[in-house]
């Protein structure tokens, strides 16, 4: 079965941003790098649930915006000695166009 | 193939390198780490309370072994280097075996400075170094009565301290006439000599020691006066002698210690050395905190990164033998320049002396209240003009009033339950844990592990008293020329100063011409950056919107529940009927959950949601309302009373004064918010002496106040000057803020600012200096013609709205289960 859905294409985020997709899940937040990698979390920070795609990106990483947590964008984990994890989703960039896979 | 590293001494100097080393480049080196002590890393400095029975060996530990083998680190432990061969650049230990080295570390520390008397070597002769040193002085403390520590330093009353505890006769052998010399003034090492005196430490002054005597053991002291006392235990506490030995034989040029430069470079590039055995422009150091700081700088330039340099260290001293506080820092004796300011207070036990030199700190001496010296130390490092509040200094920072809300407790009496960070909820004891049980010396650490002063820092103070309080002086106070953030070792002013000289427009163009060792920055240093170059270039950079903390990206404050907070814009808190009606009609249009009076004489429409935000904004713009700021770093609100158009008192027109102060200053960007407020007559029923600019009309024009601020740490302003006309006010606040601008660092208010530039130097600056205002005035109306531009209004457009909606919605995706 393809699970993948295309939510857009890569220039409708921002780089070292982030765009929010509404999913029956939830809400998910599909971040771009500087370095144009993309990176999809569940958007709901693990500390109280703050909305991620809102935090300052950089490098692989975004602070989450309520009180500054730091998220990798490639485990979810937050960095120590913060401790949590906000769901990770698989995304792939083909010819520009970017897709993500909630049902894995 | 990876480098090889090899450290010698598994000290605390050695192995905080190689832990910073770590952060920076995990993978780079092979590590390889020789201890002649048989054990992992352990925190010296609290010997002393492992001899006083108040902490186990256990306690100390910094590194076990695990840690070692989780790195990769092979650790050589109860083996003693021998020998460097830099031909064939490996070092050879005691038992013969050897490792190759492509870079190598010396961090050897010191040794105990032995007398060379006759009897020196007897057995019951110890330094005062290491755990076996501690071994032995417990060993005799159990089997013998008389101990003897020669040397009335730091070290030596720390010692005596301890073997009283442990049911010793203690006495001490001091060369000079009062204790601690070198870092108290005789009154107040008379005062620790009596307060030791009454724990039973007895003193022997001015003694000097001519043999030791005895034949299996020592057994007592002799001294050239003629004077003999029996002594089971001699703990030679007389100084210490950096360890160079090894550098010295492999042929590294050495003096006092192993010479290095602001690298920690020996003359020998591939080799290194830090801590008490080096010696960086003519001094060594006998304290943690400076030689952390050479290993930050020494695993820079192991990694490779090569920016860091070691400038030398200023440090204080605090005695943390338990129960006596006694605090120095800096020429604490003074010359025939300085000036003293003595407290004295017998009764209580208490003592403080600051010695100035031209109204700023040069050194400082408490005694039995040692609440302030990191303060004191604080101003002296930032050489602080205290000229404002000199009659006031030894009161202490608490009698400033801004210590924060509810009273000011000594530290050492805080319940361990006591609530120190309140936006944290972390407690006393959290912290005291925390430090223990991880080993923190700094008050990042301490943030980092457990968020007190991590938010609003108004605890900062607190928690440095308290790390000071566990750790004694290693704990480094945050110095304001620090690194701005991680990325970068370039502090605050250094940053700002490179992007006007160097013309710098865009944070990526910064952060080449900085050499940043990050690829694109982070949450701390790329706001500052932002705010820095568009404050120095307002017609050139372009804000960048990725920089900005979510709040000034969407010109909205985002709260608990992701709804956001609405403010227009209500000029001098004076509105009419028809904005009302729109901010109402917008209220239930969009089904807002609370309408509310702000403290700032607004009307705040509380949890929007951010895809309503682009079409409220259209509707209140339509009626003429415009974006507040309330969420910005950047001009807030003018308060205003009712003044002269009305009020029985009023002495000007305050209401006009707040619309035509708004109207000038409105979308400036500041290192942090602005508030201003005018009040009609000194009554100040518009609290203008809270803000950042206050006026208070007076018959004869108006006082100007500046550097007031509510919040958490409250400060009344200072008066800047009176003027008569409403130009005048006009002319001093652009130029009040333009120099706010230009000078304060990113996320300093007004207060903190004023306070630690002075106030004569805003005056001298805007005040004094005609020309200088004027010019000041004028930078800041050039910029305004960039910044004054609705940000609702901006976007609202329909490309614009977009990046407030989702990209995409579908209802694909599996329902967790509940
Ligand atoms: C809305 C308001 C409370 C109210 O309903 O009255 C408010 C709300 C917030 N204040 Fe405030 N402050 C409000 C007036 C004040 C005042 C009173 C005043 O301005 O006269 C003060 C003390 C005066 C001062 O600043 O000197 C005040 C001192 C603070 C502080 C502490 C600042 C300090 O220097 O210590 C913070 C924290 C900060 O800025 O870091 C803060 C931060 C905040 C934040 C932005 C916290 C945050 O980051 O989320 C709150 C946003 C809630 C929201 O979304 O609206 N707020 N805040 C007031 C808005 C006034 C306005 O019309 O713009
Ligand atoms: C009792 C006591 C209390 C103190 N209190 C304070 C205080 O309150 N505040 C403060 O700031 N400082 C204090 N200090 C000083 C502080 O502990 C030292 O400044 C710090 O430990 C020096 O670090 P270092 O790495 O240079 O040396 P060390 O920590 O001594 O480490 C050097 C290590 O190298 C090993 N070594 C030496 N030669 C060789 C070799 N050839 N081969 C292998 N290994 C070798 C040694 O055995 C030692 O383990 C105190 C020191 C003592 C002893
Ligand atoms: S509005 Fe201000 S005082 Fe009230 S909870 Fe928020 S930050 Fe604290
Ligand atoms: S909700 Fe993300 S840091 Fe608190």
């Amino acid at each position: 079965m393809n699970d993948w859905i295309t939510i857009g294409t890569l220039e409708d985020i921002p780089r070292q941003g982030a765009r929010v997709v509404q999913t029956a899940a939830g809400e998910v937040a599909v971040f771009r790098a500087q370095s144009d990698a993309v990176f999809a979390l569940a958007n709901r920070c693990p500390h109280k649930g703050g909305p991620l795609a809102e935090g300052i990106v950089f490098d692989h990483h975004v602070a989450c915006p309520l009180h500054n947590w730091k998220i990798s964008l490639e485990s979810g984990e937050a960095v120590a000695p913060d401790r949590g994890c906000a769901r990770r989703y698989a995304v792939r960039l083909a010819d520009g166009i970017v897709q993500i896979n909630i049902t894995t | 193939m990876k480098e090889k590293l090899v450290v010698i001494g598994n000290g605390m100097a050695g192995m905080r390198t190689v832990e910073e080393l770590l952060k920076l480049a995990p993978e780079q080196y092979e590590i390889t780490v020789y201890g002649a002590e048989p054990h992992g890393n352990y925190n010296r400095i609290l010997l002393s309370p492992v001899l006083s029975g108040e902490a186990q060996f256990d306690d100390i530990l910094l590194n076990r072994p695990e840690w070692y083998a989780e790195h990769g680190i092979t650790l050589h432990t109860g083996s003693k280097v021998e020998k460097i061969d830099r031909v064939r650049r490996q070092v050879v230990a005691a038992d013969g075996s050897s490792s190759p080295y492509d870079r190598l570390l010396i961090a050897t520390g010191s040794r105990p400075f032995i007398l060379p008397v006759p009897g020196h070597d007897l057995p019951g002769v110890v330094g005062f170094r290491d755990i076996a040193d501690v071994d032995v002085m417990l060993d005799a403390a159990q089997h013998y009565r008389h101990a003897v520590v020669i040397g009335g330093g730091l070290l030596g009353l720390e010692a005596a301290v301890g073997l009283v505890k442990r049911g010793m006769v203690v006495r001490v052998v001091h060369l000079a006439d009062t204790l601690m010399e070198r870092q108290l003034d005789s009154a107040a090492g008379k005062m620790l000599q009596q307060e030791l005196e009454s724990r039973g430490v007895e003193f022997l002054m001015g003694a000097k020691t001519k043999e030791l005597i005895g034949r299996q053991r020592v057994q007592g002291i002799v001294f050239e006066d003629g004077r003999e006392v029996s002594a089971d235990l001699v703990v030679m506490a007389a100084g210490i002698r950096p360890d160079f030995a090894l550098a010295k034989d492999a042929g590294i040029h050495c003096e006092r210690g192993i010479v290095v430069n602001d690298t920690l470079q020996t003359f020998d590039p591939r080799i290194y050395a830090v801590g008490e055995c080096a010696q960086h422009r003519g001094q060594t150091y006998g304290l943690v905190a400076p030689l952390f700081e050479q290993a930050k700088v020494c695993a820079n330039h192991l990694a490779k990164l090569g920016y860091g340099r070691y400038q030398g260290s200023v440090t204080s001293t605090k005695l943390k033998v338990s129960g006596v506080d006694v605090f120095s820092a800096g020429d604490f004796l003074g010359g025939p320049e300085s000036e003293q300011i003595v407290y004295r207070d017998p009764g209580a036990g208490v003592y403080k002396k600051v010695v100035l030199q031209g109204n700023r700190i040069q050194g400082a001496v408490l005694y039995g209240n040692t609440l302030d010296g990191a303060w004191y130390f604080q101003l002296m490092r930032d050489g602080a003009d205290v000229s404002a509040f000199r009659d006031q200094l030894l009161f202490g920072q608490a009698h400033l009033g801004d210590a924060g809300h509810g009273q000011h407790s000594p530290v050492a009496m805080m319940a361990d339950s006591a609530e120190v960070c309140g936006c944290n909820g972390v407690t006393k004891g959290d912290i005291v844990h925390a430090i223990r049980s991880n080993g923190l010396f700094t008050l990042d650490e301490v943030r980092a592990h457990t968020k007190a002063s991590a938010s609003c820092g108004g605890c900062t103070g607190l928690v440095e008293q308290i790390l000071a309080s566990v750790v004694g002086s290693d704990a480094a106070p945050a110095d304001q020329q620090k690194p701005l953030c991680p990325c970068t070792e370039h502090s605050h002013d250094a940053v700002r100063e490179a992007i006007r000289t160097q013309h710098l427009t865009s944070i990526e163009q910064t952060m080449r011409a900085l050499e940043w060792h990050s690829a694109d920055g982070c949450p701390t240093c790329r706001p500052a950056l932002n705010y820095y170059l568009i404050s120095s270039w307002p017609a050139e950079a372009i804000d960048d919107d990725r920089s900005r903390f979510v709040n000034e990206r969407l010109h909205a404050n985002i709260q608990k529940d992701r709804s956001y907070t609405v403010v227009p814009r209500i000029w001098g808190g004076v509105t009419t009927p028809a904005e009302l009606r729109a901010i109402a009609d917008a209220a239930e249009k969009y089904a807002v959950p609370m309408v509310k009076i702000t403290g700032g004489q607004r009307i705040d429409l509380v949890g929007v949601q951010k895809e309503q935000l682009p079409s409220m904004w259209a509707d209140l713009n339509a009626a003429g309302l415009v974006s507040g700021h309330a969420y910005g770093k950047a001009l807030r609100t003018v308060k205003t009373c009712i003044g002269s158009q009305f009020c029985r008192f009023g002495t000007q027109d305050s209401v006009q004064m707040g619309i035509d102060l708004e109207k000038f200053s409105w979308g400036s960007w500041t290192p942090h918010k602005f508030k201003m407020a005018v009040s009609g007559c000194p009554r100040n029923c518009a609290e203008a002496t809270i803000k950042d600019f206050g006026v208070v009309a007076v018959d004869s024009g108006w006082e100007l106040h500046v550097g007031g601020n509510g919040g958490v740490k409250v400060r009344v302003t200072d008066l800047l000057c009176r003027v008569k006309t409403a130009d005048e006010v006009l002319e001093y606040c652009g130029a009040f803020m333009q120099l706010y601008r230009e000078q304060a660092r990113y996320l300093e208010r007004t207060a903190p600012w004023l306070e630690r530039v002075g106030l004569d130097y805003v005056k001298q600056q805007m005040v004094e200096d005609a020309a200088n205002r004027a010019a000041l005035h004028q930078r800041f109306v050039a910029s305004q013609q960039i910044a004054q531009n609705d940000p609702w209004a901006e976007r609202t457009t329909e490309a614009r709205r977009s990046e407030f909606e989702p990209l995409t919605k579908t209802d694909v995706g599996r329902v967790s289960a509940a």
